[in-house]
C-alpha cells in the first residue's frame, strides 16, 4: 500500500510578522492520491498549499518533489498547477485564452492548443464557451474554467485552494462530485485546501488536520472520524460530545460518577481525560435500561435523523438518533464500550495547538 | 428630491449658465462670424491655415504628447514599485507627490524658474563643480519640464489606481501557469493597467494641450502655444480669429477624450487615494 513520496515537506516553518503561521511541519504525499489539508481560518493550510505551490518561501524547512529539492525554485518551474481561491481567471481574456494560456507558454502548436482545449472544455461541460467573456460566467462556471486552465497543462499535481468556497450550498455539492470525477480521469494527485470537514471526509484519500500551524492528525477519513487523536479534532470533524473523565484503570472510565466499560488502555490510574462520544453512538433507552438517566430538554428535526439534547449527569448530551423523543421525557442512556474514545487532557495551551498526545 | 426644492439647485444654475454656457455661445458666435455680422468659417480656417498658427499648433501637440510620454515613463515604473511596498509607505509617497497640488500655481512656476533660470540653482551648482552653465529658461525644454511637474500627479494617481488594486493572484496564476516575470508583465499586468495608463494619459494630454499659463511662466513668452495665441487674440481685441482657434482647441480636447474616454471612464473617478 506504501506508494511512493512524491512530494515531502521537512521541517517547514512560516511566521508573518513574527506570528508562526506554521511550526516545524513534516509532511509528505503520494503519487496520485486526493489529499486534503483541512482546519479552521488562520491554521496555516492555505500557506502549506503556497508553499508547495512557490508562491511563499518557508522561513525554514525543505520541499522536496520527487527526491529533488525544490524549495529556491520559482512557480513557474514547478511541474503543479493550482486552482486559486477566487480561481484567478484573466478578466482581458476569453475561456478559451484562459486555459490556453499554459499551453501557449509551452509552446505549443495551435492545432494542438485547440485539440486540448475543447478536450477540457468537453471534461469540465463547457464545450461551446470558448468565445465568452469570463467576467460574464457564473461562479460555477468559472470554478470549472479555472480546473480546465489547470489541468490541461497535464500538472503532476494540482493545488485546490477553497475552490469551493464562493460557491452556494447545492453548487457545491455537484462540484464536489464533478471533482471527485476528475480526480479519478485525470490520475494525478491533488491537493486540496478546505476548512469544510464535509468536504474533507466527503472527497478524500487522505485528510491532514491542521490547527495552529501544526499538522493535528493525518489519516484517512474513517480514521480521522472513528478514531480522533484529540479532542481538538473530534470537535473540528463532526458534532462531538466531548466530556470530563477519570481513567479508573485500564478499560474502565468513570464520566461523572458513573463507571462506563470502553476500549482504551495505557492511562494513568486516576488521570482526569477527555471522553469523546459522537453523538450518533448515543443510544437513547427507557431510564431503566440506561447507564445513565437524563431529561430531553430540545429536539430539532434535522432531515436524516433527530437532534436532541440531554440533560444528564449535568452535562448536555448531543444525541443524533432517527427515533425521537419528545423534550421533557425521561431517558437512559447507553454507550457502546467501543465508541468511546479517551484522549489525554492537555496540559497548556501550547499543547492544545500541538495536540500532544502519546 | 421633492419638486418644491428644485430651487435650490438655483445657484448652480446660474453658475453654469453664466460661466460655462454663455461663454461657449460667445466663443461660437465670434468663431462662426465676420466683423460684418454674417456667417462664415473664415475664422476656422484661418485657425488651420495661418502659419504662425499651424507653427503653434505643431509645437503645442509635440509639448502635449512629450509631456505625456515623459509622466508615463517616470509614473507607471513608480506605481508598480508602490503597489509592492507596505500600505503606510504607499500612503506615504503618494502624499509626497499630490503635496504641491495644493501649492499656488504661480508659487510653482516661480519656483521652478528659480531652479532654471541662467543664474539659478541648477546652474549654481553646475558653476561650481567647474561645469558649464546651460541655458533652460525660457526654452521649450523649461516648459516640458513645468508641465511634468505640474501634471504628474494626474498620470500617478490613476495608473497607482489599477496597478495596486490588480489582484496579487492573477500575478501568482500566470507564474503558476509558466510564464516568467517578463512574460507575466506584458502578458498580465501590463494589459489589465491599461486602462488606468489611458486615464492617466487622458488627465496629462488634455490640460496640456489647452496650456497657456506654464508657456507664459516658463516660456518668457518666446514660445507661442495655441493657448498663448488664444489669448493674445482676445486681449488684443481680435476676438474673431481668437475664437476661431478656441474652437479648434475645444474640438481637440473634446476629440481626445472621446478616444480615451471610454477606458477611462473607472479610474479618473478615483483621484485620490
Amino acid at each position: 500500500m506504501e506508494k511512493e513520496k512524491l512530494i515531502e515537506l521537512v521541517g517547514v516553518s512560516k511566521s508573518y510578522d513574527g506570528e508562526n503561521v506554521l511550526k516545524n511541519l513534516d509532511l509528505y504525499i503520494r503519487d496520485n492520491e486526493f489529499i486534503t489539508l483541512l482546519g479552521p481560518s488562520g491554521c496555516g493550510k492555505t500557506t502549506t498549499l503556497r508553499i508547495i505551490g512557490g508562491f511563499v518561501t518557508p522561513d525554514t524547512g525543505r520541499v522536496i518533489f520527487e527526491g529533488k529539492d525544490i524549495t529556491a525554485l520559482p512557480p513557474n518551474k514547478r511541474q503543479l498547477n493550482t486552482v486559486f481561491q477566487k480561481y484567478a481567471l484573466f478578466p482581458h481574456m476569453n475561456v478559451f485564452e484562459n486555459i490556453a494560456f499554459g499551453l501557449r507558454i509551452q509552446g505549443v502548436s495551435e492545432q494542438e492548443i485547440k485539440r486540448r482545449v475543447s478536450e477540457m472544455l468537453e471534461m469540465v461541460g463547457l464545450s461551446g464557451f470558448e468565445k465568452r467573456a469570463v467576467t460574464q460566467m457564473s461562479g460555477g462556471q468559472q470554478q470549472r474554467i479555472a480546473i480546465a486552465r489547470a489541468l490541461v497543462n497535464k500538472p503532476r499535481v494540482l493545488l485546490l485552494d477553497e475552490p469551493l468556497g464562493a460557491l452556494d450550498f447545492k453548487m457545491r455539492q455537484d462540484m464536489q462530485y464533478e471533482l471527485k470525477n476528475i480526480h479519478k480521469q485525470a490520475g494525478i494527485t491533488f491537493i486540496y485546501v478546505t476548512h469544510d470537514q464535509e468536504e474533507a471526509l466527503t472527497l478524500s484519500d487522505t485528510i491532514a488536520v491542521m490547527n495552529q500551524g501544526i499538522i493535528q492528525q493525518i489519516g484517512t477519513p474513517e480514521d480521522i472520524y472513528n478514531e480522533p487523536k484529540n479532542a481538538f479534532v473530534a470537535d473540528f470533524i463532526g458534532d462531538s460530545n466531548i466530556i470530563d473523565g477519570v481513567m479508573l484503570h485500564d478499560y474502565l472510565v468513570n464520566i461523572r460518577g458513573v463507571d462506563f466499560p470502553c476500549v482504551d488502555a495505557g492511562f494513568r490510574r486516576e488521570e482526569p481525560v477527555d471522553v469523546v462520544i459522537r453523538p450518533e453512538d448515543v443510544i437513547l433507552t427507557t431510564p431503566e435500561k440506561g447507564q445513565l438517566q437524563g431529561v430531553v430538554t430540545s429536539l430539532t428535526f434535522k432531515g436524516v435523523h433527530y437532534e436532541m439534547d440531554v440533560e444528564a449527569c449535568g452535562y448536555e448530551w448531543l444525541v443524533h438518533s432517527t427515533k425521537m423523543e419528545p423534550v421533557g421525557s425521561h431517558v437512559g442512556i447507553c454507550v457502546d464500550p467501543e465508541n468511546i474514545q479517551i484522549m489525554h487532557k492537555p496540559r497548556s495551551v501550547d499543547e492544545e495547538a500541538a495536540g500532544v498526545d502519546e | 428630491m421633492n419638486k418644491k426644492n428644485l430651487w435650490l439647485s438655483g445657484p448652480y444654475l446660474v453658475w453654469i449658465v453664466g460661466f460655462i454656457l454663455l461663454p461657449l455661445v460667445t466663443i461660437f458666435y465670434y468663431g462662426f462670424t465676420t466683423a460684418q455680422g454674417g456667417f462664415t468659417f473664415a475664422n476656422i480656417i484661418n485657425a488651420v491655415t495661418d502659419s504662425a498658427n499651424l507653427k503653434a499648433i505643431g509645437l503645442t501637440v509635440l509639448l502635449a504628447a512629450l509631456a505625456t510620454a515623459i509622466c508615463l515613463l517616470l509614473g507607471y515604473p513608480l506605481a508598480l514599485c508602490l503597489s509592492r511596498i507596505g500600505l503606510k509607505w504607499q500612503k506615504a509617497v503618494i502624499f509626497l507627490f499630490i503635496l504641491p497640488m495644493w501649492m499656488n500655481f504661480m508659487l510653482q512656476m516661480v519656483a521652478i524658474n528659480v531652479i532654471l533660470e541662467d543664474n539659478g540653482i541648477i546652474n549654481t551648482i553646475l558653476t561650481a563643480l567647474g561645469l558649464e552653465k546651460v541655458h533652460i529658461a525660457n526654452t521649450f525644454g523649461a516648459i516640458l519640464i513645468g508641465m511634468v511637474y505640474d501634471y504628474f500627479p494626474f498620470m500617478l494617481l490613476p495608473l497607482y489606481n489599477t496597478v495596486s488594486r490588480l489582484d496579487g493572484d492573477l500575478i501568482n496564476a500566470s507564474k503558476d501557469l509558466g510564464a516568467g516575470p517578463l512574460r507575466t508583465f506584458f502578458k498580465i499586468t501590463f494589459p489589465l493597467s491599461l486602462p488606468g495608463l489611458v486615464s492617466g494619459a487622458t488627465m496629462v494630454f488634455i490640460p496640456a494641450i489647452s496650456d497657456f499659463a506654464i508657456a507664459e511662466m516658463l516660456g518668457g513668452g518666446k514660445i507661442m502655444l495655441v493657448g498663448n495665441i488664444v489669448e493674445m487674440s482676445f486681449t488684443k481685441g481680435q476676438y474673431y480669429q481668437g475664437s476661431g482657434l478656441a474652437i479648434l482647441l475645444m474640438a481637440f480636447v473634446i476629440i481626445s477624450s472621446l478616444i480615451t474616454g471610454e477606458d477611462g471612464e473607472n479610474e479618473g473617478g478615483a483621484m485620490l487615494p
